[in-house]
């Protein structure tokens, strides 16, 4: 049985949980960057290149079997980690799914601040990326009633 | 060592005295801003309770006692730069709002195709663009003056450039991403010597260096009040009067005009004439208090202090292998930009805030000198008369405990 989204962040959740100091949590997010779906070296292009102030992120996505999977990567490793956290949450679902989800696990592991559009580390919009190419895939998969 | 009492001026700003993350702060993001001491919040504060009022136009007492302080903060600042007639100190919003004053100004009368423009591979974004809009506005040509890999500017590049055609030289008194102090007077006595004046961007000098504009003989001197422990929205262009008479007004509007008829306006003497709209004048007056402030404690006992965290900063960073340091200027000021191994500078630094360490990481607005290092940016420590030796040593130990995480 495929899990939902909501029950990968509730998971999430229960991970870091068991993290109290935020030493912890950063070591946690340095090992996920390491499991990240890495994005094959090629496409780290300006095309997938997701602009942030401070680091560069890099995100493609490709439609399989109704389903979105993303890859990714970053030049700086927490934020690799939280880019393999999003994409762990987001990655297998449809882009109905996704474009419907509420991402509530972000501020229950205290990682808010970094996830703020006040830092410019390009994680809001690599959200906001994940979510259009959601978009863009429900609209190419829709029947085209028009013919 | 100095006898620089910093445990006792530490206490005179409120925001050092907190904890950031269980820790205390240690406050390294001075060239961004600069916190506030307790007599400009005071001032601030003050000024809003008992004397706000509009400057210049209305005739009510309120309004006479704030021109008052308005017109007495333009001196202090023409005596802090040691400039020859307040006629020579326009307020501004800050440096950006300075420089671009100046290059739409001076652009539009003595910018001609084919005209050079000469500025420096360190400057600040805010030195750039504003010559770089004039450059395309007038077809003008941007020269730029190369750097050693110490971080010093290439003098003879510098002499080499200067020719028949340049109109100007802008460049940094102090860069904000290395610390350099740039050899200023020498700069201008070369403009000068070719007939070409030269606007100097003071942002990160003001709080560190002397800046005599009389004794640097520069014809334009730019600096923001926030950067001098001042309040924010305040700013500084110096310009001498030879050169600001010559200038037309860049923005139109209140104060700045003399009379206006739908079909000819008449524009006030210097230094109204740049003055347009309802000024930042409460800031005006902070920002004469924080100078007043700086006096206080001495520019001269701030340089040694400051020379002594140079030296110390420089020894401790330089002795961890894997730290690589940008700026290595002999004369410099205590900003320190590096990387930690091939670890990314932002990684570096949320792990630094997460120690109560605040730094900046990033291209410091400063893309090009990024460009001419070959890297895309680093972590930068700037430090303050308030900081002291023990903060460099939280700064190594943060260091080390960054190493031992992405090693």
């Amino acid at each position: 049985m495929i899990k939902t989204i909501d029950e990968i962040q509730n998971e999430v959740i229960e991970e870091f949980a068991l993290l109290t100091e935020w030493m912890d949590k950063y070591n946690y997010l340095i090992e996920l960057g390491r499991s990240i779906p890495l994005i094959d070296s090629k496409l780290k292009n300006e095309d997938h290149l997701i602009r942030g102030c401070q680091s560069r992120v890099w995100l493609e996505a490709r439609f399989e079997d109704d389903k979105i999977f993303f890859t990714g990567d970053s030049d700086a490793i927490i934020t690799k980690g939280i880019a393999a956290l999003l994409i762990r949450v987001m990655s297998g679902h449809t882009p109905e799914e996704i474009l419907n989800t509420e991402l509530f696990f972000i501020s229950e592991i205290g990682l808010k601040e970094n996830l703020s559009p006040t830092r410019s580390n390009g994680m809001t919009a690599m959200l906001r990326q994940m979510k259009y190419y959601a978009l863009a895939y429900q609209a190419k998969n829709k029947p085209n009633h028009a013919d | 060592m100095s006898d620089f009492q910093v445990t006792q001026i530490r206490k005179d700003f409120p925001v050092l005295q907190q904890e950031i993350n269980g820790k205390p702060l240690v406050y390294f993001d001075n060239g961004a801003t600069a916190q506030k001491p307790e007599v400009v919040i005071r001032c601030m504060d003050e000024l809003y309770r008992t004397q706000y009022a509009p400057i210049h136009r209305s005739v009510n007492w309120l309004s006479d006692q704030m021109t008052t302080r308005y017109e007495n903060a333009r001196e202090t600042v023409r005596k802090h730069l040691n400039a020859y007639s307040t006629n020579e100190i326009i307020f501004t919003n800050g440096t950006t709002s300075s420089i671009n004053l100046l290059a739409a100004s001076f652009g539009r009368v003595f910018i001609r195709p084919g005209d050079e423009i000469i500025l420096s591979v360190m400057e600040h974004h805010s030195n750039i663009v504003p010559w770089q809009m004039v450059r395309d506005q007038y077809g003008a040509v941007l020269k730029i003056i190369p750097i050693s890999d110490e971080g010093e500017l290439d003098m003879e590049a510098y002499e080499g450039l200067l020719n028949e055609k340049t109109r100007i030289v802008a460049v940094s008194h102090v860069s904000n991403t290395l610390g350099t102090v740039n050899p200023v007077k020498e700069i201008v006595r070369l403009a000068h010597e070719a007939d070409v004046p030269v606007l100097l961007d003071g942002a990160q000098a003001i709080p560190h260096q002397r800046a005599d504009v009389t004794d640097l003989d520069c014809d334009f001197y730019a600096f923001s009040g926030h950067k001098v422990y001042g309040p924010t929205g305040i700013g500084v262009l110096y310009g001498k009067e030879k050169w600001l008479e010559k200038l037309p007004p860049w923005q139109g509007g209140g104060e700045m005009i003399d009379r206006v008829t739908f079909e000819k306006t008449t524009f006030n003497e210097l230094p109204f004439k740049f003055e347009a709209g309802t000024m930042p004048f409460t800031e005006a007056v902070g920002l004469a208090t924080a100078l007043d402030y700086v006096n206080g404690l001495g520019l001269n006992r701030i340089i040694a202090y400051e020379e002594e965290l140079v030296d110390y900063g420089m020894r401790a960073l330089s002795a961890l292998e894997q730290v690589k340091i940008f700026g290595r200027a002999t004369q410099k000021v205590p900003v320190f930009s590096f990387l930690v191994g091939d670890i990314h500078q932002y990684d570096t630094g949320m792990v630094l805030d997460k120690l109560g360490i605040a730094v900046r990481t990033g291209s410091h607005c400063t893309m090009p000198l990024m460009d001419r290092l070959g890297i895309t940016g680093t972590v930068r420590a700037s430090l303050s008369f308030y900081n002291t030796t023990d903060e460099i040593d939280v700064l190594v130990t943060g260091l080390k405990q960054v190493i031992q995480m992405f090693s």
